[in-house]
């Protein structure tokens, strides 16, 4: 059998994470990859494609019931276990650090399940840091559009110029120790609690 | 002042985390200078998990379920130990609407009586032609899986040959009884009062009605963290303990009740941890059973880790084809609920400490007092249905009873 020719598959309900976990896989040679995200009739489906390594998000819900059903292995056919190195408690951690659990047939050589592990362990982490900068950016814009409400609120009512209003928001942030967005919001509130009336 | 301890404790969302978020909320951690992080997790494979890899030196944990790491039958399973229990009871037997309909055209009431229900459902089953009810429990080794298998098998049903048993996490049963995927389920509260609000089943027994004053979940430790740091151990248990107190104190279980249904904990509705907090468990839309004891989160030393606890969970998991009985594996079920360090910790506090470490469960049948260091100790009643014994003493006697060949 060549090195590379076990059949992988990944059951995560994240079908974006997914794609990139499957995108690396494959990259890495291995053909056989499928991709679960729905756990509805699973045991069918695991019995179909008779994985050798199976890779599961620890976010799903259903972890119990799939480590379950590898255990009675009536669904796999041969005896599924998590995949534990003992000598490697390391890799293990980095595995529960990124939320990803594997598990593999019994007999299968740890140094040819070791490599998917760590794909998957990456491909993890770099999903996760993705969708942490997407927040950031997101976050960011909310933030703008909060300063310019709170701006053009200060421009209105102080008559400051578009930069005075900006410094004075600045100010009032570095002084009271507190973000400038934070500021912004608070003025937002209050001006929306004091204003008497769109017409006035 | 800064705090001397750090720990973080895994959670799942039931009812009987109460303690554990008590002991953070309501200051008991703090007051031992520990500073409790409370991590909510999503299954119990992942706080198995993650207690193995020191994310958490403690966690929410089903009775059996250390007792099953510590027997080598479970993956990434680290060394455990039990310092002390969460509460007795606290679970329930769901059925589906269309399933009750049967069960009550052959007698069953609205009662929780664990005898003439489970007849009920004994008929039902023995009407079935080719087809098999399907019941739901949350984990393999759980107090849910033996207690529901214990009534059926009392009760004539075979749950290995009459009846499939799968495994379902907790907040995902009662859509799966609304949506016809499995027949009926045990699992703790609020998920059994969650399908009859949502109009999807009945309650038809309940944990106390099948074994009063039962074992349910337990402080799951990392034995090492407690080799290491035995005094923010017994600092937690004493935290622990004042919960407990707190939680059984008849005029905070709304406030109580209020703590469990924030989104950062249960995260459901405040009507959905009542009934288990006061005992008024809504049985149907119509019905409400008074039930004392549904969960005991203090009196009766409820926290106490009996080594007849872990003895029983073990008899279960020898019952069920789970593990082989032999000296050596009871002896590590048997070590792995810890009295001694319960005792140790609370000393201090001056409360009342039951003076054995295990006994007959299912041997009283009415409150009574019990020898004790300390103050008073009240225990019981705590039968079983069926009027079984389990003597820790005479497990091999048990365990032969109870053998399927």
């Amino acid at each position: 059998m060549e090195p590379n020719s076990l059949a992988v598959l990944v059951i995560d309900e994240n079908r974006i994470r997914a794609s990139i976990i499957e995108a690396g896989l494959r990259d890495a040679g291995h053909s056989s990859v499928t991709v679960i995200h729905d756990i509805h009739g699973i045991a069918r489906r695991i019995a179909q494609i008779n994985p050798d390594v199976i890779v599961i998000d620890l976010g799903n819900p259903n972890r119990d019931m799939l480590e379950n059903m590898f255990q009675l292995s009536r669904a796999v056919g041969r005896p599924v276990a998590m995949f534990v190195d003992r000598s490697d408690l390391a890799s293990i951690e980095a595995a529960v650090e990124a939320g990803v659990s594997a598990y593999v047939v019994d007999g299968l050589k740890q140094d040819r399940v070791k490599p998917i592990l760590d794909m998957a362990v990456s491909r993890f982490n770099a999903y996760s840091r993705l969708k942490r900068e997407l927040e950031e950016a997101r976050g960011e814009l909310e933030n703008r559009k909060l300063i310019d409400r709170a701006k053009s609120i200060l421009m209105k009512s102080r008559g400051l110029s578009e930069e005075q209003a900006y410094t004075l928001l600045r100010k009032t942030a570095m002084n009271q120790n507190r973000k400038i967005a934070d500021i912004a919001q608070s003025l937002i509130t209050a001006a929306g609690l004091l204003d008497p009336g769109e017409n006035t | 002042m800064s705090p001397h301890h750090h720990v973080t404790t895994g959670f799942m969302p039931l009812l009987d985390s109460a303690l554990i978020v008590a002991a953070k909320e309501k200051g008991f951690a703090e007051a031992e200078e520990i500073e409790l992080t409370l991590v909510r997790e999503t299954s119990w494979a992942n706080i198995r998990d993650r207690l193995a890899v020191g994310h958490f030196q403690t966690a929410h944990m089903l009775g059996p379920m250390p007792i099953a790491c510590n027997l080598g039958l479970t993956p990434l399973a680290s060394p455990m130990l039990v310092p002390m229990a969460l509460g007795l009871g606290g679970n329930a037997v769901t059925v589906s609407n269309s399933l009750w309909e049967q069960m009550a055209a052959h007698g069953a009431s609205e009662d929780l009586d664990a005898r003439g229900v489970g007849l009920a459902l004994k008929a039902v089953t023995a009407e079935l032609r080719g087809s098999k009810l399907r019941f739901a429990v949350v984990h393999p080794y759980s107090g849910h899986n033996y207690e529901l298998r214990y009534w059926l098998a009392a009760c004539g049903v075979d749950p290995e040959r009459d009846i499939e048993i799968i495994i379902l996490p907790p907040p995902l049963m009662a859509d799966a009884l609304g949506a016809g995927t499995i027949d009926g389920y045990c699992v703790g509260e609020p998920w059994n009062t969650a399908a009859v609000a949502l109009g999807h089943g009945h309650i038809a027994t309940i944990k106390a009605a099948i074994w009063r004053s039962s074992p349910e979940k337990v402080l799951g430790v990392q034995s090492r963290w407690a080799a290491e740091h035995p005094d923010a151990l017994d600092a937690l248990l004493r935290a622990l303990y004042k919960a407990a107190v707190w939680c059984g104190a008849p005029a905070n279980k709304e406030e109580l009740a209020t703590l469990l249904a924030k989104p950062a904990y249960v995260g459901r509705p405040l009507d959905w941890m009542m009934p288990a907090l006061t005992g008024q468990v809504r049985a149907s839309s119509h019905v409400t059973v008074r039930v004392d004891d549904f969960f005991v989160p203090h009196a009766k030393a409820a926290t106490f880790p009996w080594k007849s606890h872990a003895l029983w969970f073990y008899t279960q998991l020898v019952r069920w084809g789970q593990i082989a009985h032999n000296k050596a594996n009871e002896s590590i079920a048997r070590d792995t609920y810890r009295p001694d360090l319960y005792r140790a910790a609370l000393k201090p506090l001056g409360v009342a400490l039951p003076g054995a470490n295990a006994k007959v469960e299912g041997a009283l049948h009415r409150a009574t007092p019990v020898g004790s260091s300390g103050a008073s100790l009240t225990l019981g009643p705590d039968g079983f249905f069926d009027g079984g014994l389990f003597d820790p003493d005479q497990i091999d006697t048990y365990i032969k009873a109870q053998s399927r060949s």
